[in-house]
């Protein structure tokens, strides 16, 4: 783009368009992860949550499940928090 | 329900026609400008081509088309039994290739099965060559039901974040919701139609680029329609904008039509129309 550029988006605002794809890009590509996920992921991740929540008081954000997939593989990614003894009512959330 | 589709044949006799879906999430983007222009273009070029008004409750496709006062029977009569596919079909005045299915104005959306629009489709494709579906906007029953037969996909988009951001959510639903999806079958081929573009804008910085949406979305390009003055003319008169040959919007229609069947052209109205001068000042 010309020199003019800069001088103009001091005054102009210019570059609404370069922010616009720049959010747009995030979104698509967050939006995009989300549609990839099988449809059970939610479920599944409550399900742990409190099966878990039987045996150990964890926090409800202590179980995360994740989902990735590369044209080979599917890797399902589970990952609970389990509280210190010591700070059992304080595991912190995520 | 939608397995006892398979012994109809219906997968088999569907393949001899193209089912297009025209579709977008968002409302207002030119659907429907854009089903009457493709439609006619095909039909000019001599393919027998059918367009259905999907928007069941707010039809305005034979508004757009000027074949409104000649609407007796609709899709949904058909659908239900209550007329004959060819009492329904209004074939056009200025091109005998083009018929409009109309939709209903009074009926409820519900009233599109998937097995009601399976036969009506599967009829049609005995003797056209492409049926275009025009679909109501959002993701609901009707848009689901313009969609689910279609082969390929036009996903009308505007450059403008929340249209870009819809028509991302429907190549979703295109890829997971469709018959083809369901069947594993090749998926739907889905093209990008850029329309109200205005290139002066595109250059000051203060709306998405073509070669911004196109890398958004990584969608084929079919066509950008410029923002013009002459697709509410056509309208207002009920008249295709593709057949107002001396407007940039009517020729870059022209341009899709042909791309769509297969010819290579430049994008035509992408880019300024001030001079170089203008250009240099504009950045």
């Amino acid at each position: 783009m010309g020199l003019l550029d800069n001088f103009r988006s001091a005054n102009h605002g210019r570059g609404s368009a370069s922010v616009a794809k720049e959010r747009l890009q995030i979104l698509v590509a967050h939006d995009r992860i989300a549609r990839g996920r099988p449809s059970y992921l939610p479920k599944l991740e409550r399900e742990i949550l409190d099966l878990i929540r039987k045996y150990v008081d964890v926090d409800p954000n202590a179980v995360t499940v994740s989902y990735e997939q590369d044209e080979r593989q599917e890797f399902l990614e589970l990952n609970i928090l389990l509280p210190d003894q010591s700070e059992w009512y304080q595991s912190e959330s995520r | 329900m939608i397995g006892g589709l398979g012994h109809l044949g219906l997968q088999e006799d569907l393949s001899l026609s193209r089912v297009i879906v025209i579709t977008s999430g968002k409302g207002g983007v030119g659907k429907t400008t854009t089903s009457a222009s493709m439609g006619m273009g095909l039909a000019q070029k001599g393919h027998r081509t059918v367009v259905i008004d999907f928007d069941v409750g707010l039809r305005n496709l034979d508004l757009v088309l000027g074949c409104e006062r000649r609407v007796v029977y609709d899709f949904i009569n058909v659908i239900n039994g209550e007329a004959h596919l060819n009492q329904a079909l209004i074939r056009d005045k200025r091109c005998n290739k083009l018929s409009v299915l109309p939709a209903s104005q009074t009926r409820d959306k519900d009233a599109l099965s998937v097995e009601g629009v399976g036969q009506v489709l599967e009829e049609l494709s005995k003797d056209h060559e492409y049926i275009i579906c025009d679909s109501p906007a959002g993701i609901e029953h009707g848009a689901l039901m313009a969609m689910y037969y279609a082969d390929d996909a036009v996903v009308v988009t505007n450059p403008e974040v929340s249209s870009v951001r819809d028509s991302d959510r429907m190549l979703g639903i295109l890829a997971s919701k469709s018959q083809r999806a369901e069947q594993n079958r090749e998926p739907i081929t889905e093209y990008l139609l850029l329309s109200r573009y205005s290139p002066n804008r595109v250059v000051r910085g203060e709306m998405l680029s073509v070669a911004d949406v196109q890398e958004i979305l990584s969608l084929k390009m079919l066509g950008v329609i410029p923002e013009s003055q002459s697709v509410l003319n056509a309208s207002n008169s009920g008249i295709p904008v593709i057949l107002d040959t001396q407007s940039d919007a009517g020729q870059a229609y022209q341009d899709m039509v042909k791309r769509y069947l297969g010819e290579e052209l430049p994008m035509r109205f992408t880019s300024d129309k001030r001079g170089m001068f203008g250009r240099l000042f504009g950045g």
